[in-house]
């Protein structure tokens, strides 16, 4: 690190510039759809940024002897090395850098929470009290000029070795591990319970912020590395772990994600027309129903309340403007302040017309004669102490009870790991959460069977999950040999 | 992948197809189900293994024709493939010799009904079979019934076949006449809810197969769910089979219903095609 500092060409380029120049220049601003238009359509809303823009925002990154953006991001990418390069004009060189640490850095650049990770920890904002250096923008422009040249490198694959690797699920952390495998010389299948790869890149995440073909790209690089892809193959139903150890296969990934939706056990919330996020975002973006020539149907909402405050929340809300509600509320039992959605997401829907409706928590669904839901009933709350996640907590005001007239509620409150494998082997330590339980290399209690990403962490990121799958592909490496 | 590799018709509307689907042919237990999905614009649908050959890799699937999507299943031939097929799914079907089994089933529920009722016969029960339907020509499986049934006692509302009667009438009847140790029923929610009246009547356990609109069939996205005892339960993973007497049959109905409009609304566009 501290060497690719010295290169002749960074210092050249530290000292063309002084840093009085460099923090004189304002952040960029994202080139974004119009919220009147965006909020009806389903293109994405972020629309990167130029060449000229990148050069620009390249030069505010003042190549900090001690990067302290680096500390704030999961898996370390160098982020100095990646926008010096863009800076000199190296975009192809930037993505590369990137792609030593990220295997999915076109998809993190979009879905990272930058503002509580890198850019929390740049100088601007520690030292100056300036605006971050985009960073993660910069990171979605080198990815993305990347594939749009049309010069993505396969990269170099070892010769094969003979050994034969499972992997199951194909969401970040099961891309990113199969890809570093297939690297290493193995022979890698990856198994997909749905008839889709991509695990919730593609069913969860709506094609406004994150469109399929970025995705597909990937996936598409992984078969030219010699990945096989099975879909529609339930490991621990359609067949077992001990089916692929006959089978042959040498060791085995989980990375089968936190898929189950919880719910909050209230009154009528079996009623028609509420629902969880994983149902309405599984049948908008996987089934695509809102299209006329899909045979799977979904109701358009009028009036919508999403309850949570996390990304998909977010993505529920805006999906639920984009398929014509007059009316798209989040109801969140907490304020803004601690909502866990990123930044951007959260200004981009009060943009569209979203309308928030914090410190308010639902108590019951009331439905009409057909068992349709038509009205909530909502206890206020207001902030007390911090509790264990060191977030104040919410607490009910006594009394304070409103009605609101809802058509359709989606109900996003988070998700719990997947319990088909780890109920479906038998020795492999569970935690009572329903994680499996790993050492740092990602290694469970059966040595064959590796597993990161959200079954390991529930809930997380792609980042995380991304990275998980990077650990466990170098330790499960070293254990077979 | 997926290819029907025999098909029969057991009447207009009631299919029977043999589809090469290896893997799920060797771990498939009874009364479990698969998702199918035909088109890529298709729904995911889930439908019950009525049987299978693991020699041949194949299972067998019967399919009603009610809506859109098992429409266009059974308009499929010989040497088609099926775009997905994912199972097996959902808990298998709790078998044992549990003395005298009435199996009740109508409508919908006829089909999946068949491999429970092998199953048990199997298992060394006596086995009642009790269908409904609203007049002759909807008395769909019949003869396969007849197969693996001690009984096939037929009801329908207008008499013009077996008996003039509700299903409800016709298991009333044998438990009059013998004891009965289980009721097995799988049907329309309606029918299910007055059958489990009926046999709570007479303390006789009953477990009712849940036929609920389901999407991934993996407890991923609570489309499926249902009250049983008080407590919500997925469909798809915690069943298709609950303790009829413990479930919210009112509710299931209600739920049925979700998306009534547009299934018609489509039928009516593929009825034009
Ligand atoms: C709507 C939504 C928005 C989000 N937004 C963000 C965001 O903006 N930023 C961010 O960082 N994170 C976000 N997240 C979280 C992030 O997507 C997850 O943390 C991440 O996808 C976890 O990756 P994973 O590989 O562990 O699992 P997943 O992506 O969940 O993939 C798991 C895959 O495994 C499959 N599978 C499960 N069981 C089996 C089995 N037995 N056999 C075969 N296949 C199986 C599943 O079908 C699935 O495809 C969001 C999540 C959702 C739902
Ligand atoms: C676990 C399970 C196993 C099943 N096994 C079989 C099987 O082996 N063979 C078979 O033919 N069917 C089976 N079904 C039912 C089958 O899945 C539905 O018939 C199918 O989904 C209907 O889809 P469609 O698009 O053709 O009809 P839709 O257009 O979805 O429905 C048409 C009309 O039928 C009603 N309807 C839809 N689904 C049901 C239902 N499940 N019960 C009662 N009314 C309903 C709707 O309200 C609508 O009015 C099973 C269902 C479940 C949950
Ligand atoms: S069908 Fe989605 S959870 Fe049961």
């Amino acid at each position: 690190m501290a060497e690719d500092r010295n290169v002749a060409w960074r210092e050249d380029l530290r000292k063309g510039l002084s840093n009085k120049e460099r923090t004189a220049i304002q952040r960029v601003k994202m080139n974004e759809l119009e919220p009147a238009y965006r909020a009806r359509v389903r293109e994405e809303v972020n629309q990167g940024l130029t060449k000229e823009q990148a050069l620009v925002e390249a030069k505010r990154c003042l190549d900090c002897p001690n990067p302290t953006c680096m500390t704030g991001c999961p898996v370390s990418i160098n982020i100095p090395g990646f926008i010096k390069n863009i800076e000199r004009g190296e975009i192809l060189e930037a993505a590369k850098v990137l792609k030593e640490t990220s295997a999915l850095p076109a998809v993190c650049g979009r879905v990272c929470p930058q503002e509580k990770q890198c850019e929390s920890q740049c100088f601007y904002k520690l030292k100056l009290k300036k605006d971050a250096v985009g960073i993660g923008y910069l990171e979605r422009f080198a990815a993305d000029y990347e594939r749009e040249s049309g010069m993505i490198s396969v990269p170099e694959i070892k010769e094969k070795n003979g050994k034969k690797i499972a992997v199951v699920g194909s969401g970040p952390a099961g891309l990113s591990f199969a890809g570093d495998m297939a690297k290493m010389g193995y022979s890698v299948t990856v198994f997909e319970a749905l008839h889709e790869i991509g695990g919730v890149l593609k069913y969860g995440i709506p094609e406004f912020r994150l469109p399929n073909k970025v995705v597909d790209v990937e996936i598409e690089n992984l078969r030219k590395m010699g990945v096989t892809f099975i879909k529609d193959c339930i490991v621990g139903k359609t067949i077992s772990i001990k089916d692929l150890e006959e089978d042959g296969f040498k060791g085995v990934f989980v990375a089968s994600g936190a898929g189950l939706p919880r719910f909050m056990n209230i009154s009528g919330e079996n009623l028609i027309g509420v629902m969880s996020s994983n149902e309405y975002l599984t049948r908008v973006n996987l089934m695509d129903a809102a299209n006329p020539e899909s045979d799977t149907p979904i109701n358009k909402g009028h009036n919508v309340a999403v309850i949570g405050g996390g990304n998909t929340a977010m993505d529920s809300v805006r999906t639920a403007l984009r398929l014509g509600a007059d009316r798209a509320m989040i109801v969140y039992r907490r304020s803004e302040e601690e909502m866990p959605a990123r930044l951007e997401e959260v200004k981009h829907a009060k943009e569209e017309g979203v309308e928030f409706m914090t410190l308010h928590n639902p108590i019951e669904y009331i439905g009409d004669e057909k068992g349709r839901v038509v009205k909530m009933r909502l206890q206020k709350m207001q902030l007390g102490e911090p509790d264990a996640s060191g977030r104040r907590s919410p607490i009910e005001i006594p009394g304070a009870i409103e009605e609101i007239d809802v058509d359709e509620v989606i109900v996003s409150i988070g998700v719990s790991p997947n319990p088909l494998i780890p109920s479906s082997v038998e020795g492999l330590q569970v935690s009572p959460k329903g994680t499996i339980v790993v050492n740092e290399g990602m290694q469970s209690s059966i040595p064959m069977l590796f597993a990161g990403g959200d079954i390991v962490r529930g809930g997380a990121t792609v980042i995380l999950a991304m990275g998980d799958g990077r650990a466990a592909a170098a330790a499960m490496d070293k254990y077979l040999k | 992948m997926n290819k029907i590799v025999s098909k029969e018709n057991f009447s207009e509307n009631v299919v029977k197809l043999e589809v090469e689907a290896p893997l799920i042919a060797k771990s498939r237990k009874a009364g479990h189900f698969v998702i199918v999905r035909v088109g890529e614009k298709g729904e995911r649908i889930p439908l019950t293994i009525a049987a299978s050959d693991t020699q041949k890799g194949t299972i067998t699937l019967v399919v009603q024709k009610i809506g859109v999507s098992s429409t266009k299943l059974c308009n499929l031939n010989v040497g088609d493939e099926i775009t997905d097929v994912v199972g097996p799914l959902g808990k298998a079907t709790h078998i044992e010799n549990f003395g005298t089994v009435v199996c009740a089933g109508g409508g919908v529920g006829v089909a999946p009904m068949l491999p429970i009722v092998e199953a048990l016969k199997k298992a060394g029960n006596r086995v009642i079979t009790v269908l409904a339907a609203r007049n002759k020509s909807l008395v769909i499986l019949e003869d396969q019934m007849r197969k693996f049934s001690d009984e096939v006692i037929i009801m329908t509302d207008d008499g013009s076949s077996g008996k003039k009667g509700l299903v409800t009438n016709g298991i009333e009847e044998v438990i009059n006449r013998e004891k009965v140790d289980l009721c097995v029923t799988i049907g329309p929610a309606i029918m299910m809810k007055f059958v489990a009246l009926l046999t709570k009547k007479y303390e006789i356990p009953t477990v009712a197969s849940l036929n609920t609109i389901m999407v991934d069939g993996t407890g991923m996205c609570g489309a499926c769910r249902v009250t049983v005892g008080g407590k919500t339960k997925f469909v798809c993973v915690d069943g298709p089979e609950f303790d009829a007497h413990q479930v919210d049959f009112d509710q299931m109905l209600m739920r049925l219903g979700a998306y009534k409009q547009e299934e018609q609304a489509d039928m009516y566009k593929v009825s034009k095609q």
